[in-house]
């Protein structure tokens, strides 16, 4: 993952609440392999309307989105991670977020920045027509006009993003302490590990529903 | 006296690997459903990194999101080409990944197939006290039976198959008791709805939801499922029910349940699980069953929910600006006045099935509002059972031939229409009464309209014609 420390530029001044995934990327798009190319289909209904934020030019290509409360609410899809990350978005800001979309965000290098309303209603207005700054280093948003938001951040993401670290590299080196929390459920709760080769419902006891 | 503790505590805290200096935990996780949709990269990744499935037995994997629900196997028992190019693609990488990587893979034609969140709880894959991730936000549904359940992402979907582990920051805690007994008509599905109404589509955010209390506890394992499917549409990444007699009647002698010493062994830990009494919940929310009616929703998020008897919102009434804003663009797309009573509202769509209501006492609660009636000229009704067991139980009470004579389809186990992945969508502009969990703007196609309702409610408007207070047609 490439690292962040700051992300600058104009910023969708959205503000709307509740934008769910199925906004986001509506699940006809899901059929896919990859994980590249979803940016075109991205806020597909939204985009219907005239006018819509989206396909205004002053906005084309914005790294930065500020919505409403409970962004990414609905599916666990990543799909709507990607979506925003194949359209240029690295950053969103918003009073709050679904906890499963921050996740996924976080994994693509999406910074989420939540702050409250107050200070979302003055980025809205000021991102219509000035760039945002967001910074990892100072946890803070700031504006042309000496506004400036501290927000937190889990500490472990933060370094992730900053160092651009690969998670899964990260808990394959604990493979010992894995190994030993696993010794210790065959002890305790062995019903717990599986014969795999499930065989079908021959076995006794299927066919209650 | 140690200190007393939670459900989602004890959980949490027998699943620890390792907690780190900031407070974040690896939680090692037991179980771990896979479908076709959320799948695909997290392999791809795993083979990119030349990286192995750490415990391919606890891993179980089955298709359901995009696969018709028409029939699957020809008269001479070929499997049925599926049409589209896309999702045929998606499921054959899915049985693909799942033999290469060395899966359980229930195949679209056994008969086990179904629902992920159907078949968990019903094969005994699912446990109390363990902790079970899938690439579905209605995960929580697992919860019902006391397992930490929830949705993950796909880079979370790799790193489990990777590590068996994830690391997370533990939640906050939030109780919703629901006191008293439940009216005539009500059911599972209008509890969480009403709760989903009273808390609002955010007010679980960053929580797992412990559900108590006496209505709670008489709901059967397939009300529970109802409940806590749906903790996600009140913002919570989890809902808990704690395990009790009801629990391990249903799972004892499941196909994949424990068995013999392991059974007694597992049970007497799940009876040490509930919450100790004086235990603190960061946020209590307290319902009374005698204030739920049978209920619906008339907006676009599961929070804009409102009682059958009653009409839809004036936007301007809400005392939230944004509220009002937000109002005000759902009822445009609802097609829907101000003041309209429910009840007048015709649908051209009725749909009974999705990972919340699809299993046998849906079917049933359904089937009894449609027996000896008929589903109304203009409207299409299908009736999608959760899994194939689902669906031989249904055929086995003749509960099939009762949505047949009375004009409803009765289709194979999927998805279906809770989400326009596959071929049963909902048109634009028409209405759907919908017994699935989301009625997000083109969710169940673009252009979609959508009232979520309980399976009883969806049959009395299949044989009306419109949203209808199904205790009319129950007296």
């Amino acid at each position: 993952m490439e690292p962040v420390t700051q992300v600058s530029g104009r910023a969708y001044p959205w503000g709307a609440k509740n934008v769910d995934t199925d906004v986001i990327i509506p699940a006809r798009w899901l059929k896919t392999i990859t994980r590249e190319g979803l940016g075109q289909h991205a806020f597909e209904t939204v985009r219907a309307q005239p006018d819509n934020i989206f396909d205004d030019p002053r906005y084309a290509g914005a790294p930065i989105l500020v919505a409403g409360d409970n962004f990414g609410c609905g599916s666990s899809r990543e799909h709507a991670a990607w979506a925003l990350a194949d359209m240029g978005v690295k950053a969103v800001i918003a009073p709050s977020f679904s906890d499963i979309f921050s996740g996924n965000a976080f994994k693509n290098g999406i910074v989420t920045v939540a702050l409250p309303q107050d200070a979302i209603d003055r980025l809205v207005e000021v991102a219509a027509d000035q760039p945002l700054t967001v910074d990892l280093e100072t946890m803070t948003v700031t504006t042309p006009f000496q506004d400036r938001f501290t927000f937190s951040l889990d500490p472990f993401r933060r370094r992730c993003l900053m160092e651009g670290l690969d998670e899964i590299g990260l808990t394959l080196a604990r493979d010992t302490e894995i190994s030993k929390f696993e010794s210790g459920l065959a002890e305790d709760r062995p019903w717990i590990a599986r014969e795999s080769g499930y065989e079908g419902i021959t076995i006794e006891g299927a066919g209650r529903t | 006296m140690a200190q007393p503790l939670t459900l989602y505590e004890k959980i949490w805290n027998a699943h620890v690997v390792e907690r780190r200096d900031d407070g974040t935990c690896l939680i090692y996780i037991d179980r771990h459903l896979v479908h076709e949709v959320t799948s695909p990269q997290a392999f791809e990744g795993l083979r990119a990194a030349g990286r192995k499935v750490r415990r391919p037995d606890l891993t179980l994997a089955v298709p359901d999101h995009n696969l018709p629900t028409t029939a699957r196997i020809d008269a001479a028992g070929h499997r049925l080409p599926i049409a589209d190019p896309e999702s045929a693609q998606q499921l054959a990488a899915l049985e693909r990944n799942t033999a290469e990587f060395g899966i359980d893979y229930i195949d679209a034609t056994a008969p086990e197939q179904g629902i992920v969140h159907v078949i968990g709880p019903e094969l005994g894959f699912t446990l109390p006290g363990s902790t079970l991730v899938c690439g579905d936000s209605h995960t929580s549904a697992h919860g019902a039976l006391g397992a930490l359940a929830f949705g993950i992402g796909t880079s979370e979907v790799e790193h489990v198959l990777a590590t068996q582990t994830l690391m997370l920051s533990q939640s906050k805690t939030m109780e919703v008791r629901v006191d008293g007994t439940l009216g005539f008509g009500v059911s599972a599905k209008d509890v969480i709805l009403a709760i989903i109404g009273k808390i609002g589509a955010a007010g679980g955010t960053g929580h797992v939801i412990e559900y108590t209390g006496e209505v709670i506890r008489g709901l059967s394992i397939e009300g529970r499922l109802t409940i806590a499917n749906m903790s996600i549409e009140g913002g919570a990444r989890a809902g808990l029910i704690a395990p009790d007699e009801t629990t391990f009647a249903y799972l004892k002698s499941r196909p994949m349940a424990p068995r013999g010493k392991d059974w007694e062994k597992a049970v007497a830990w799940w009876k040490t699980l509930p919450t100790d009494a004086g235990a603190r919940y960061d946020k209590s929310v307290t319902l009374d069953a005698t204030d739920i009616a049978p209920s619906l929703t008339w907006g676009t998020s599961p929070e804009d929910v409102v009682s059958i008897t009653g009409a839809v919102p004036d936007p301007e009434s809400f005392a939230d600006p944004s509220k009002r804003v937000a109002a005000r663009k759902s009822l445009d797309y609802m097609g829907l006045t101000p003041g309209t009573r429910m009840q007048d509202v015709p649908v051209q769509h009725v749909f009974i099935g999705s990972c919340t209501n699809s299993r046998i006492e849906d079917l049933r609660a359904a089937a009894e509002v449609a027996t000896g009636r008929h589903v109304a000229d203009g409207v299409r009704a299908l009736v999608v059972p959760g899994s194939g067991l689902v669906k031989r139980q249904a055929e086995a009470e003749g509960l099939d031939r009762i949505f047949a004579e009375a004009g409803f389809e009765w289709r194979e186990p999927g998805c279906s229409m809770c989400l326009a992945m596959n071929p049963d969508k909902v048109p634009a502009g028409e209405r759907c009464a919908s017994t699935s969990n989301r009625n997000f703007v083109g969710r169940q196609g673009p252009g979609s309209r959508t009232h979520l309702v309980s399976p009883a409610m969806a049959a009395a408007a299949a044989v009306t014609g419109k949203l209808s207070d199904v205790r009319e047609l129950m007296r």
